[in-house]
């Protein structure tokens, strides 16, 4: 320990000058914390169930525990059926996380020191969003392995295999935003999860994700028909087994700026409120 | 340029039902310390919170470097480094990790975030301990770490809510020197602390705050004027043996004082203390109380305890002065 005698490192006395405008900034800042939220989940590798064996034990227990009653015994048939479902799913169960490490941070008090260093507001929030681009990248690999060795057969190209996958990364990157917003407004990480099990099991159990639409009572066909889990299944379907893509994918497009454009702003007041 | 750097007038903020300020003036000289000295509750974190933009007050006004915080908070930003009272180090991240990530969004280029990364570990020993998850690391290195990061971008303001509190006293010496050595550099720096004598080895002026208001303001040989200098307290193994205790301490008590029984607040009954003028009576006491054959158990030099600083000053002990209303409600009517 050298403090005691020693003057202290000198080094520049004035920060460097800002270089590029604020956009540049918050990239760099950004990209910057993104590493950080990355170098946590690398340390904490089992924090990545939940878009690793959570899917497949979905996609199992769909399959072959129901699967034979669902579709008279053609289980085959059936995975090709729920996968893509089970995919959507699995991206909006896959965002819960990022709401729970945000709280858990703010309330440790990382964030204080975020908040007290000259970068843009919103610039932690952005970063951990950016970093779970990996957490959706995942369970698209996951899940399209796992099918796979079960028996399941991409119906299409890998033009369109690839299509899905970003727009599974582009859905996660934009529905996240609500477990960001659901972050910000609850006392613990646990109140987190609980409060988006709310939103996303009528979201995932009231779609197309496990049975056709057709199959279900009219009162419940209105709810699938608003719900912005059917479109993104259909349009996985589309891209991934084969049929229509066009008629889905600009609802799905729709909901995603939707969620965007409500959820940012609503998240960043909310973030900027909690002291 | 003020010669004020850091200068607040009439915050107040309220938390629900909590008044947490009642509206606090204080400034900080360029290059000097300000010690905040209060007891639990009495303000210190909210204060530093709002000088360091992380909350908003809902009155008053402050500067930092003639910046005005509540406008420019952006600006002051660039101004400051912060080391909050609780260790607020990413446990999952390396000590380097920690620094280096501090460094960037600083916008230091990436090899200047290293350097400066490296320095600041060997600055505070932790070297070695830089490529561990700060999870790993014991209380006293989290808090050397945590006053690292608000160095690294070699701030002109440093606010320290209460550095030292849970370091031995060995790593306490270290963190004032670490505090010494920022001012000699040319930072000011704002210190909140609940020891009279960590106020005393560091700052240049004291503020005494007690339920979010200002009690009183000084230098530190004013305040100790004020509430009385060094004691010495001897604590003799057979209680029965005070009366002749109390006597040997009477005979080197300070000019018009005396010794008395111990009865600061939490301390165990059984001592006397009585103040002094210097540390040059230890010889003749020691010397005294062997040639009565008085074993003792603890003897020793103290400043006077937060208790007793706020019994001095306020006439209640510390948190009670103004809680309750009921000097104001008696004004009033
Ligand atoms: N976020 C908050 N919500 C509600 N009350 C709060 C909040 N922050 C502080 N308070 C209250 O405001 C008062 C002042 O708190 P503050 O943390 O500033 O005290 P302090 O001097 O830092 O105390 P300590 O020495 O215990 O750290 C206390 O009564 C506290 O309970
Ligand atoms: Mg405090």
């Amino acid at each position: 320990m050298t403090i005691l005698d020693t003057a202290g490192p000198r080094a520049v006395r004035h920060r460097t000058a800002r270089r590029g405008g604020p956009p540049v900034a918050l990239a760099r800042h950004a990209v910057a914390l993104a590493r950080r939220s990355l170098i946590k989940t690398l340390r904490t590798p089992e924090a990545l169930i939940d878009v690793t064996l959570q899917p497949i034990i979905f996609l199992m227990m769909f399959t072959y525990l129901f699967g034979g009653a669902i579709s008279d015994g053609d289980r085959h048939s059936y995975l090709q059926f729920l996968l893509p479902g089970i995919l959507g799913q699995s991206l909006a169960m896959g965002g819960i996380a990022l709401g729970q490490n945000l709280n858990a941070d703010i309330e440790k008090g990382v964030f204080d020191r975020f908040r007290s260093l000259p970068i843009s507001r919103s610039a932690p929030l952005v970063g951990a969003v950016a970093a779970d681009i990996v957490r959706y990248l995942t369970v698209c690999v996951v899940i399209l392995v796992a099918g796979a060795a079960m028996g399941f057969r991409i119906g299409t190209n890998p033009v369109a295999t690839v299509a899905a996958v970003a727009l599974a990364i582009g859905f996660g990157l934009s529905f996240c935003w609500l477990s960001v917003l659901v972050g910000m407004l609850v006392r613990s990480p646990g109140a987190v999860q609980g409060a988006m099990f709310m939103v996303i099991f009528p979201l995932s159990f009231g779609s197309n994700v496990f049975v056709p639409t057709s199959t279900l009572p009219g009162w419940l066909q209105a709810f699938v028909h608003v719900n912005p889990m059917t479109p993104l299944v259909a349009t996985m379907r589309g891209l991934l087994v084969g049929g229509p893509v066009a008629g889905h994918l600009l609802p799905t497009l729709l909901w995603m700026a939707g969620f965007l454009v409500v959820l940012v702003p609503l998240a960043l007041r909310a973030y900027s409120r909690r002291a | 340029m003020s010669d004020l750097v850091v200068r607040a007038e009439g915050l107040r903020k309220r938390f629900g039902r909590t008044q947490a300020l009642e509206g606090v003036d204080l400034a900080v000289r360029r290059g000097t310390v300000l010690g905040m000295l209060g007891p639990n509750g009495a303000g210190k974190t909210t204060t530093v919170r709002i000088l360091a933009t992380l909350l908003r007050p809902d009155a008053g006004s402050a500067q930092v470097a003639d910046v005005d915080v509540l406008r420019h908070p952006d600006r002051v930003r660039r101004l400051i480094g912060l080391t909050g009272q609780y260790a607020s180090v990413d446990e999952d991240l390396t000590g380097r990790q920690n620094l280096v990530l501090i460094g960037q969004l600083l916008d230091l280029p990436g090899r200047d975030a290293r350097r400066r990364a490296e320095e600041l570990l060997d600055w505070f020993g932790l070297s070695a301990a830089a490529r561990r998850p700060a999870k790993t690391y014991s209380g006293g290195m989290r808090r050397r770490l945590d006053l690292a990061a608000s160095l690294v971008g070699r701030p002109e303001v440093i606010f320290l809510d209460e550095p030292t509190t849970g370091l031995d006293p060995a790593k306490r010496e270290e963190m004032w020197g670490v505090v010494r050595a920022q001012v000699a550099d040319g930072s000011s720096v704002l210190l909140t602390t609940q020891y009279l004598e960590e106020a005393d080895a560091l700052a240049d002026e004291i503020v005494v705050v007690d339920g979010g208001r200002v009690i009183a303001h000084d230098t530190p040989e004013g305040l100790k004027r004020r509430v009385g200098g060094q004691r010495l307290l001897v604590r003799p193994a057979d209680p029965a043996r005070l009366p002749e205790v109390l006597k040997v301490l009477d005979d080197v008590a300070a000019p018009g004082m005396s010794a008395v029984l111990d009865t600061a607040t939490g301390s165990r009954p059984g001592a006397a203390t009585v103040p002094v003028t210097g540390d040059a009576v230890l010889g003749p006491v020691v010397a005294a109380l062997a040639g009565a054959g008085v074993e003792v158990t603890e003897l020793g030099l103290h400043l006077p305890s937060l208790d007793e600083v706020f019994f001095t000053l306020t006439g209640a002990p510390a948190g009670g002065a103004d809680y309750d209303t009921p000097t104001t409600a008696k004004e009033l009517v």
